[in-house]
């Protein structure tokens, strides 16, 4: 069972999670803040709509295309 | 048949070449109807960048004196038309771009255009991301970017009561009248076309071809890169051949994005992303700065550059078309000589003396004289 912190909370979730999965189970499930202001989310899931952009272990990813691992850093502010 | 007499002057295409015409125009004291088809130009999908460039004579009056008007517009135009005065970095690889950087730093001078040699120590302190090794480069902090659109729109917007725009795909022109595809005709007293690499849907004469760009934006990284990075070799060697070509090029946009370029196709008109340039463009721009390649690239798309054979726009009245203006074929460099080509046009028409000579950008250097009065 992968644990990780998702803005510095602990989470543990089930194997084979994504990280956008996560977003939703241990937050409001926003992924990010645009450049308007806006908080934003993950929308279509498969890696094209480039909403679910997250930063894990200090690198900008998708959500959606990245499986939860043991320790992953998850940030979704500023 | 002759039309109704819609404006003074009609401009076809809303792009910024376009728009900058219909703003000068304006701010003379006249009507102006833009028409726009909404197909999308370069405009929209270019990378805004507003530089010097002196390949010939008259490219470097045409963007210096642009880039003067741009300086002044600058702190006028609204956030959205994102406009900094981040000045461009040209990146000497080895030691013949150094020196075609000093060649071009002097013949800059000569124009009294300010640009700065540096070394490779102080390159590294300006731009930590580059990577080692760099020669150095030349400064030239009077350049800028945009975000054109915009800048399109805030030329429009800026005299209401004289500027009037309209969606209409015009399908025929004849001199100062022309169809629309709802087979309305209009006329004015001269008609302005500006509409980039459509301009030979309806003038099959003038010699413009297409030359496919590819363009990359990454996530926000703010405050990884300052200036506008532009490889040496992209005037000393990579677009020069023939065949498909790549150069450095990573501006960084205000909301800390990478605007990552450039590549150049001929022939093509496909606007599809093809992996293999985009491949070859990205790995050209990781030779610059390494770290690029851990960065989070989200959208990709491409363009089409309105070319003509020499490289320059053609500005004044068509030889052949009596009424029919053209501001077209200015290849990469549209957004940064809009301001120059708008005046250059104005200045013809209201026949008064350029602030350019005109004849490097004569529309006649393509067609030839005035057809003979039958």
């Amino acid at each position: 069972m992968p644990d990780l912190t998702l803005d510095g909370r602990p989470l543990r979730v089930t194997p084979g999670t994504s990280v956008a999965a996560a977003l939703a189970l241990g937050g409001d499930g926003t992924s990010r803040t645009s450049v308007g202001g806006q908080r934003r989310a993950p929308l279509c899931g498969m890696g094209v709509c480039q909403e679910c952009r997250v930063t894990i272990d200090g690198d900008l990813r998708l959500a959606c295309q990245t499986l939860c691992r043991d320790g992953m850093r998850v940030e979704t502010r500023p | 048949m002759s039309g109704e007499r819609a404006a003074d002057i009609i401009v076809i295409g809303a792009g910024i070449v376009g728009a900058a015409c219909a703003h000068e125009l304006a701010r003379r004291g006249l009507d102006v109807l833009v028409l726009d088809a909404r197909c999308g130009g370069a405009t929209a999908v270019g990378m805004g960048h507003l530089l010097v460039l002196d390949d010939n004579p008259a490219e470097l009056a045409l963007s210096d004196h642009s880039l003067r008007r741009w300086r002044e517009w600058g702190p006028r135009m609204p956030e959205g038309c994102a406009y900094r005065n981040n000045g461009t970095l040209w990146l000497a690889a080895n030691a013949e771009e150094l020196a075609a950087a000093e060649a071009k730093h002097a013949n800059l001078a000569e124009q009294n255009v300010a640009g700065e040699l540096i070394g490779a120590e102080r390159l590294r302190a300006l731009e930590p991301a580059l990577r080692e090794g760099l020669h150095g480069a030349l400064r030239l902090s009077g350049d800028g970017i945009v975000y054109a659109p915009n800048v399109a729109r805030w030329l429009l917007g800026a005299f209401p009561e004289r500027i009037r725009e309209r969606q209409a795909r015009v399908v025929e022109i004849d001199g100062n009248r022309m169809r629309l595809d709802d087979g309305t005709w209009l006329s004015a007293h001269a008609v302005v076309l500006a509409n980039g690499i459509q301009v030979t849907e309806l003038c099959p004469e003038l010699p413009i071809v297409p030359k496919k760009g590819h363009l990359l934006v990454t996530d926000r990284y703010p405050g990884r890169v300052n200036h506008t990075l532009v490889e040496l070799g992209y005037v000393t060697s990579a677009h020069n051949s023939a065949g498909p070509s790549v150069a450095c090029n990573i501006q960084p946009r205000p909301t800390g994005q990478l605007l990552i370029g450039s590549s150049r196709q001929f022939g093509s008109t496909d606007p599809q992303v093809e992996g293999w340039m985009l491949a070859r463009m990205l790995r050209r721009a990781v030779e610059f700065m390494p770290s690029l390649a851990r960065l989070n690239g989200i959208r990709s798309w491409t363009g089409f550059r309105a070319a003509s054979p020499d490289g320059l726009p053609l500005v004044g009245e068509h030889p052949q078309r009596p009424g029919l203006w053209l501001a077209v074929g200015h290849e990469g460099l549209g957004v940064t000589t809009a301001p120059a080509t708008a005046e250059l046009l104005a200045a013809q028409l209201f026949d008064e003396a350029p602030p350019l000579p005109l004849h490097p950008y004569s529309p006649q250097r393509f067609l030839g004289d005035a057809a003979c009065p039958t």
